[in-house]
């Protein structure tokens, strides 16, 4: 009779990851090829990018487009603004979001609520726009 | 045959960067002039080009906290979280431009354009694209070495108005101009003293210090100004640094924001800062052998009794572990604690670094435990992700009375989900 000395059972050793799928003998599984990378919120929104800023909304006058007080607003200043952008303006000073329309010579601050009128940017007025909005996030927890 | 082209340096640097930072999400502020302060709300450590007729650098904020007033100038805590968040951003952005970087400092950075047809519109485009991206405007520096980049960036903030703040030196006819009319105190790397010893010489000029012979600058003086005057004249003595080498020491040390009397207080400030100088450590993936802790009373008054000592600490192995590194600090304190002092500062400084592989000098000595370095990986990702001291020794206080004071800082617009900018809407 021959034996052979195994030794003790030790912890350790090589971890292997975990697969979610059964592997049935003999056939590949049909998944292996297609499995990607996980989905990431930071990608979908760009927020990891150096021309993309978080601020938070205060007001109701986006509500008509579903943007409403308390919301997170994914602003991108590397973007061109142009004619229906919603955008964050600098309005003399005051940053506000708007959705911004262009007529023409005449440039206008359109509120999402029937409360709040246009906004005509006059002679006088010093607009600047700091960046398009290009999500605004909500939480429906509380 | 085919030649190397004539390598192409630019200097980009933040126009009174922190004022600036202040700026992005204060529009109010725009045409107001700025100053910020150093820790504790000491000193004047910046300013805004506005505010610099009427403000020094360093001056101390209680004396002129009035004359602040009076002018209309607003004061600001320094924020460093804010102000590391866009520096990044501009960083970031110059990186995604040219091919290659040397990040010099918070606000400058050296690239290479070697190889770059138009240079001049690079330089303007690198500057429109970081003012549209992140609202912080910069100068841009553009010549054959360093030293010329520098100086010409130099020339784009002296004469904004005139440059549309982007200045290239690699033409002779404005390299010479630049060189006949900037003093040789302004070159980079000519301090007071070289400025006086070369003036003796009549060197008065950059253009003077370009022309001088460079062999007897070396033995009159030393190899740095021989390099400086090469540079000027055209030869790029300095190439793109490589990344910093990992540091030798490192130091944490903090003005109480009050004066402190009793152990305790101080126990959980020299925790605090070796949390901070750990984290130091291990992103530098260094190990410590050594600790130094120090506390001192304030130096300046005459009414105060003053004392300061310090104590270094061997440690069992060289580790990163701050549970380890904390305790050791702590008990090295309760040493040189004396009572009836009012103490200002203490300061932990980590000493005897090494990099891993490099401590194995004795077979027999003890290592760190594997799983002490896996548990500061897991306490490092956690920080990482949730801020910094989420999970903390618990003789780390989340608001210490003894904190710093920093009664006029801004929120962290960029970095803190709870202080984001508000928008009105």
């Amino acid at each position: 009779m021959s034996f052979t000395l195994l030794g003790p059972l030790a912890e350790g050793g090589v971890r292997l990851p975990l697969c979610s799928f059964k592997i049935p003998a003999g056939f590949p599984s049909p998944a292996a090829d297609h499995i990607e990378k996980v989905i990431s919120l930071d990608q979908v929104l760009n927020v990891r990018a150096p021309h993309v800023y978080l601020a938070t909304i205060d007001g109701d006058s986006m509500q008509g487009i579903g943007i409403f007080s308390g919301d997170l607003a994914v602003i991108d200043r590397s973007i061109e603004p142009v004619h229906g952008h919603v955008v964050v303006a600098l309005l003399n000073n005051d940053p506000i979001c708007k959705r911004l329309c262009i007529r023409g010579k005449d440039v206008i601050l359109k509120s999402e609520n029937s409360k709040y009128p246009d906004r005509h940017i006059m002679e006088g007025d010093d607009l600047s726009i700091w960046g398009v909005i290009t999500h605004s996030v909500r939480s429906h927890g509380h | 045959m085919v030649t190397k082209p004539k390598p192409v340096f630019a200097l980009i640097d933040c126009n009174s960067f922190y004022a600036s930072c202040e700026r992005v999400f204060r529009p109010d502020l725009a045409k107001v002039p700025i100053v910020v302060l150093s820790n504790n709300d000491g000193c004047v450590i910046a300013r805004s080009y506005d505010a610099k007729p009427f403000v020094k650098m360093g001056e101390p904020y209680f004396q002129i906290k009035q004359r602040l007033q009076q002018q209309g100038i607003v004061a600001f805590s320094s924020n460093y979280a804010l102000y590391g968040d866009m520096s990044e951003r501009v960083m970031s952005l110059i990186e995604s431009m040219v091919p290659a970087v040397e990040v010099y400092s918070i606000d400058e950075s050296f690239a290479d354009l070697t190889g770059i047809a138009d240079v001049s519109a690079m330089g303007r485009e690198l500057r429109a694209r970081i003012l549209k991206c992140t609202g912080i405007p910069v100068g841009v520096g553009i010549g054959h070495t360093k030293t010329l980049a520098k100086l010409a960036n130099h020339t784009a903030k002296r004469l904004q108005a005139h440059t549309g703040g982007v200045v290239n030196l690699c033409g002779d006819h404005e390299r010479d101009w630049v060189l006949r009319n900037t003093a040789v105190s302004e070159v980079w790397g000519v301090g007071r003293r070289m400025t006086a010893h070369l003036e003796g010489m009549g060197i008065k000029t950059a253009m003077d210090l370009a022309k001088a012979d460079p062999w007897s600058l070396r033995k009159k003086f030393s190899v740095v100004i021989e390099k400086t005057a090469r540079e000027l004249s055209g030869t790029a003595c300095l190439e793109l640094d490589e990344p910093d080498p990992p540091k030798q020491e490192i130091c944490c040390s903090r003005m109480f924001g009050k004066r402190l009397t009793e152990l305790a207080p101080i126990k959980e400030a020299v925790a605090t800062y070796m949390m901070r100088a750990s984290e130091k450590l291990r992103a530098q993936k260094s190990y410590c052998k050594k600790v130094r802790v120090s506390i001192r009373t304030g130096m300046f008054n005459p009414d105060e009794a003053k004392y300061a000592k310090g104590v270094i600490v061997t440690l069992p192995y060289p580790t990163d572990d701050v549970r380890l590194l904390t305790k050791a600090a702590v008990d090295a304190l309760e040493h040189i604690f004396q009572p009836g002092f009012k103490y200002s500062k203490a300061e932990v400084l980590l000493l005897d670094l090494r990099q891993p592989g490099e401590f194995s000098d004795d077979l027999f000595a003890v290592n760190q435990p594997a799983e002490a370095s896996r548990v500061m990986a897991v306490l490092d990702q956690i920080n990482g992700r949730w801020g910094r001291g989420t999970l903390r020794a618990a003789s780390v206080p989340s608001k210490p009375d003894w904190g710093m004071r920093r009664e006029m800082m801004s929120q962290s617009y960029t970095t803190r989900l709870d202080q984001l900018w508000r928008v009105q809407c």
